[in-house]
């Protein structure tokens, strides 16, 4: 909770850092803030605690993915540092967004009434529709704010209807007092109850960019300014999906009837979908925006495992997935910088220009695509293996010949740079960006050599 | 709090008020997926937003408990909240285009 605070503060900070005429201020203040929430943030390991009359109960499950999102925010604002594209906003007031939209991605993962869950959607998303069109005289990426914004708040409409059919039946906002009626109904809950859990599956699964609720993302991926885009495809992401899963493991864990077949469906559409449209793509970013939502697949799948596997499979999930995202996205900041393109032709010849780069995007690459020793493996395994157990067989079938297409199009990249390119030109790195994309690789492989650190954490 | 619940329902009983706001709701819904005007798609929106205050209202009358009314407080400030954002990002689009038709952006496909 403590940490929420100071993300507020740190936002503020951030924004009126921007009246300095010292340009790096902002930067420093965002880093420090980002720095002092993570640490009071795990200051709170093992207290459990219920804030504000109940409205936020902060166990060890909110603290772990708090921090999650901080540290990806800390990688995201150090890229900054170096970032050469033109955002035509000052720093300063995209610090001061980011960091109001990471405050609502900390309510949505410590949320215990869903009065909460509504407001920590809003505030992560509003902030958004306005970074994705903070190239103002862009048209993509005034697109990209419309069509974010119009669809999202469509969502959370959807949201919020499910929420009230919910109240109408059980006379609560509070998901525990929701689960105590649940099962008082003994496997037998209301027509009513039943279609807002639907409705809030839809207008979750938007935010999580579920196949078919999945249409937004790839041009609001590509339209965005490449650093907004790796924060939505990382923190955004990260807090969407534990909101999701922290939802049914409190409220909904009475019924799993009801929505374990419609969240394999999800799941397995939303992997197919994401896959066998990434292939086809020959922008890297709008490539990566697919296998995001691919990603989104597989971690539905651990829904269906809800009761069984603890929640550690998801957090180590999103970890490699936040890690090799924010490493592949930084490379392709480098490239769009050098080349002026985001395609994957941009990447011909990298070795050659530059083998660390060449080395850095191998590793993400294999990274995203699962491959062993690094951490993307090892993530899906745990998945996989929850639902095995939880004897949901074809599931995992779809899941690992989707592994395989995937294995597919983040090969073309690598591939690609390792073949010949017409530019040999050396490619210049700034220090802060090789520092980011040393941390995040290190990380790739390190979580893939010792998954237990935090397997063991939940 | 009692005597409104009673009062409430005997002259409408609760179903009229779910069909009432369910029907607000799928207009909402059909404006936003048939009009190619943002700003007519933009208040379809807020029709969906007042369709769930409106049974919310009803709901907290009916299980006389006051959280649902609060609710829809919370509800008011985030839709003007998206108002501000949505109509700076409409003027915005105004600007390039000098249109505000959703068909005139189109820039991305695949």
């Amino acid at each position: 909770m403590n940490a929420l605070l100071v993300l507020s503060i740190a936002g503020l900070a951030a924004l009126f850092s921007g009246f300095s005429h010292n340009k790096k201020l902002a930067v420093i203040v965002s880093l420090l803030g980002l720095a002092v929430a993570f640490t009071v943030n795990v200051l709170d390991w093992n207290t459990a605690v219920r804030y504000y009359n109940d409205m936020i109960f902060v166990d060890n499950y909110a603290i772990a993915f708090t921090g999650v999102m901080a540290l990806t925010m800390l990688l995201i604002v150090a890229l900054f540092v170096d970032y050469k594209e033109s955002v035509e906003v000052p720093n300063a007031e995209i610090f001061a967004l980011l960091f109001f939209s990471l405050a609502g991605g900390v309510m949505l993962v410590s949320y215990s009434n869903l009065l909460m869950l509504f407001l920590g959607i809003e505030i992560l998303s509003i902030p958004l529709y306005i970074l994705a069109g903070s190239k103002r005289h862009t048209l993509t990426s005034n697109e990209a704010a419309i069509k974010y914004f119009l669809l999202g708040a469509f969502a959370s409409a959807f949201l919020l209807f499910g929420i009230v059919l919910i109240y109408g039946v059980t006379a609560s906002f509070h998901i525990e007092t929701i689960a105590a009626y649940i099962k008082n109904a003994n496997g037998q809950p209301p027509a009513l109850l039943v279609a807002g859990m639907f409705m809030l599956i839809g207008g979750l699964g938007f935010k999580i960019s579920a196949a078919p609720f999945h249409f937004w993302t790839p041009d609001v991926y590509q339209g965005s300014p490449t650093i907004v885009t790796t924060f939505m495809s990382t923190v955004v992401k990260t807090a969407g999906i534990a909101a999701f899963y922290r939802l049914f493991a409190y409220a909904f864990p009475a019924i799993t009837a009801e929505w374990i077949p419609t969240i394999s469906v999800l799941a397995a559409l939303t992997m197919t979908v994401g896959n066998v449209t990434a292939v086809f793509q020959s922008s890297v970013k709008r490539m990566l925006a697919y296998s995001g939502i691919a990603h989104a697949g597989y971690l539905l799948i651990a829904f269906v495992s809800i009761s069984s596997n603890p929640a550690s499979s998801v957090l180590y999930y999103l970890i490699a997935y936040a890690v090799s995202t924010v490493c592949a996205f930084a490379v392709l900041m480098v490239i769009q910088h050098t080349t002026g393109s985001e395609e994957v032709d941009g990447f011909k010849g990298l070795s050659k220009r530059s083998p660390f780069l060449a080395f850095i995007t191998t590793v993400a690459f294999i990274s995203l695509a699962g491959i062993p020793p690094t951490a993307g493996f090892f993530a899906k395994f745990y998945l996989f293996s929850g639902a095995v157990k939880a004897g949901h067989l074809w599931l995992t079938i779809i899941a690992v010949l989707n592994s395989c297409i995937a294995i597919y199009y983040y090969f073309r990249v690598i591939t690609a740079v390792y073949s010949e390119g017409t530019d040999s030109t050396p490619v210049e790195l700034g220090t802060v960006q090789k520092a980011v994309m040393i941390i995040t690789a290190v990380l790739a492989v390190a979580l893939g050599l010792f998954p237990e650190m935090i397997i063991s954490l939940l | 709090m009692e005597n409104i619940s009673a009062q409430i329902t005997q002259v409408a009983p609760l179903e009229h008020y779910i069909l009432l706001s369910a029907v607000l709701f799928s207009l909402g819904v059909l404006g936003v997926l048939l009009r190619r005007n943002v700003i007519i798609m933009f208040m379809s929106i807020e029709l969906m937003l007042n369709a769930c205050n409106l049974l919310l209202a009803a709901f907290s009358a009916f299980h006389s408990s006051a959280a649902g009314q609060i609710f829809v407080f919370f509800i008011m400030i985030v839709a003007a909240a998206e108002v501000a954002v949505g109509l700076a990002i409409i003027v915005m689009i105004y600007r390039n285009i000098h249109s505000i038709d959703i068909n005139e952006l189109s820039k991305l496909k695949w």
